[in-house]
């Protein structure tokens, strides 16, 4: 069997583990292997689901009688409660399993946890983990009936941030063919990096670069088909859409970058940087916002920052993600 | 079966004239007129007019509230639902083109309450067929009709509509 066969039967496998048609998914685990229609039809979905938030009665009865556990391993605020906020807006019965506090500290492994919680039939694992791959093993390993979403995976994925942010770009550009879009910041230990890499080249975005300082450059990128710049002046020049992203603050003490005043002075996005992109770019960031570090307040608060509206249609979009995974 | 324009037209002027009545004779001005996607919110959008409203007809998407997710799941293509005013304290007339089960009326009722606490609902259809499996029935309706299991009743539109009797597809 050559490489390529190879390829095209990993792929292929992966398909089937991620969506059981062309039409349906089963576990939402990655973006990579989505067909475009699929996400398409997510991005559809989602917007007829953000009138929900609009009515006096923000629900509508779509999941009743289903159960949905939040299954999280790592600190989140904005995924964890817009999950939550999704779950009840669809009228699923819900419960947040905080896994610092619970059995797996008294020893109990994860699979003995997931047993006992299926045990309870549940009908969904939305599950957060600092280790790349936990959603998938977990989606392997759960009964045939039981959907699994990942709700970030180590330096993996995170797709329905990726997928909340093509919803946020699509608002603003509908046309994906026609715009340049810019990544800002640690590309290299960045699960929101990759999984929107992979959502923009099956959108076939013509134009996408990675701006950063080379340690937070994973080497050979290029074959993700976007173009990486080290000089972000350059890197952001037109660009309509600019997304930062949080310099996380546990690589501030390693080798990675020089110190937060000069990473600023090169890659934060300040006022003057604002003036370089087109006139009508947006700036998004996936959050939390280091003020000061990565973006100005002027800019995360000016009036071209979508970040408040990404948390809004990221309500929306996981509601049409955990309605999709729930088909027949 | 294919019903001719003006069949149908004449069909729409008789639930237009039935609702100018039906108003009349139980006090109701400026009824909120909703119609269900798609037939009939074409049905809704032409009585609004006809009626002399402003504007369009509100319109319903029930996806999200029908009883068979479980069954069919939802289609990703759901136009949403499109209420321009509060309904609270507000006598709605809700328009569909066909009454067949009543679950979609049922669906319909219980999403125009998530947007408020309308006074009355009055339920206006083009066409009712036998095959009821609630306890739904229409105040006014343009024809009753007996049809076999397996033919279904369709709407073209929105202009002109036209009425259809064809058989189900399998």
């Amino acid at each position: 069997m050559s490489e390529n066969e190879k390829r095209d039967l990993k792929e292929k496998n992966l398909n089937q583990n991620n969506a059981v048609s062309q039409k349906h998914l089963r576990h939402f685990l990655d973006i990579e292997n989505l067909p475009k229609s699929l996400i398409l039809d997510i991005l559809d979905l989602a917007e007829s689901f953000a009138g929900v938030s609009g009515q006096p009665v923000k629900k509508v009865p779509l999941l009743r009688g289903k159960t949905i556990i939040n299954l999280f391993f790592e600190a989140s605020t904005r995924t964890r409660t817009t999950f939550e906020l999704a779950a009840k807006r669809l009228s699923a019965d819900f419960l947040n399993i905080n896994i610092d506090f619970s059995a797996t500290k008294k020893g109990e492994t994860l699979l003995d946890t997931l047993r006992n919680l299926e045990a309870m039939h549940c009908d969904m694992f939305i599950v957060r983990h600092p280790s790349s791959g936990a959603a998938e093993f977990i989606s392997k390993n759960v009964s045939q009936n039981t959907s699994v979403i990942n709700a970030g995976d180590g330096r993996h994925a995170h797709p329905t941030q990726a997928m909340l942010d093509i919803f946020t770009i699509r608002k603003y550009f509908p046309d994906f063919t026609k715009i340049k879009i810019a990544i800002v910041g640690d590309i290299l230990h960045s699960r929101v990096a990759r999984s929107l890499m992979h959502a923009l080249r099956i959108l076939e975005v013509p134009d996408v670069r990675v701006i950063g300082p080379k340690t937070l450059l994973p080497k050979g990128i290029e074959h993700m088909g976007v173009t990486s710049y080290v000089n972000m002046d350059e890197g952001i020049k037109d660009c309509n859409v600019v997304i930062m992203l949080r310099l996380q603050n546990e690589r501030m003490d390693s080798s990675f970058i020089p110190d937060e005043h000069e990473y600023y002075n090169l890659y934060g996005f300040t006022p003057k940087r604002l003036g370089m992109i087109a006139k009508n770019g947006i700036v998004m960031h996936p959050g939390p916002v280091n003020r000061g570090v990565e973006i100005s307040s002027e800019v995360a608060d000016g009036d071209r920052s979508v970040i408040l509206q990404q948390v809004s249609n990221g309500i929306a979009v996981r509601m049409a993600i955990l309605s999709l995974s729930m088909q027949p | 079966m294919k019903y001719s324009k003006e069949q149908t037209a004449d069909l729409l002027l008789k639930i237009e004239n039935s609702l100018r009545e039906y108003l009349l004779k139980n006090n109701i001005e400026n009824p909120i007129i909703i119609g269900v996607h798609t037939g009939g919110a074409w049905v809704a959008d032409w009585l609004h007019k006809a009626l002399g409203f402003k504007g369009k007809a509100a319109s319903l998407n029930i996806s999200f509230y029908r009883d068979d997710f479980s069954r069919v799941g939802v289609n990703p293509k759901v136009e949403p639902s499109e209420m321009p005013v509060s309904i609270d304290e507000k006598h709605i007339i809700l328009v569909d083109d066909v009454l067949f089960t009543g679950r979609t009326t049922r669906a319909a009722i219980n999403e125009i309450f998530d947007f408020g606490r309308p006074l009355s609902v009055t339920l206006v259809v083009l066409v009712q067929r036998n095959g009821r499996e609630l306890p739904i029935a229409a105040d006014i309706i343009g024809e009753t009709l007996e049809l076999d299991n397996n033919k279904n009743i369709k709407l073209l539109g929105p202009d002109p509509i036209i009425l259809e009797i064809i058989d189900k597809e399998n």
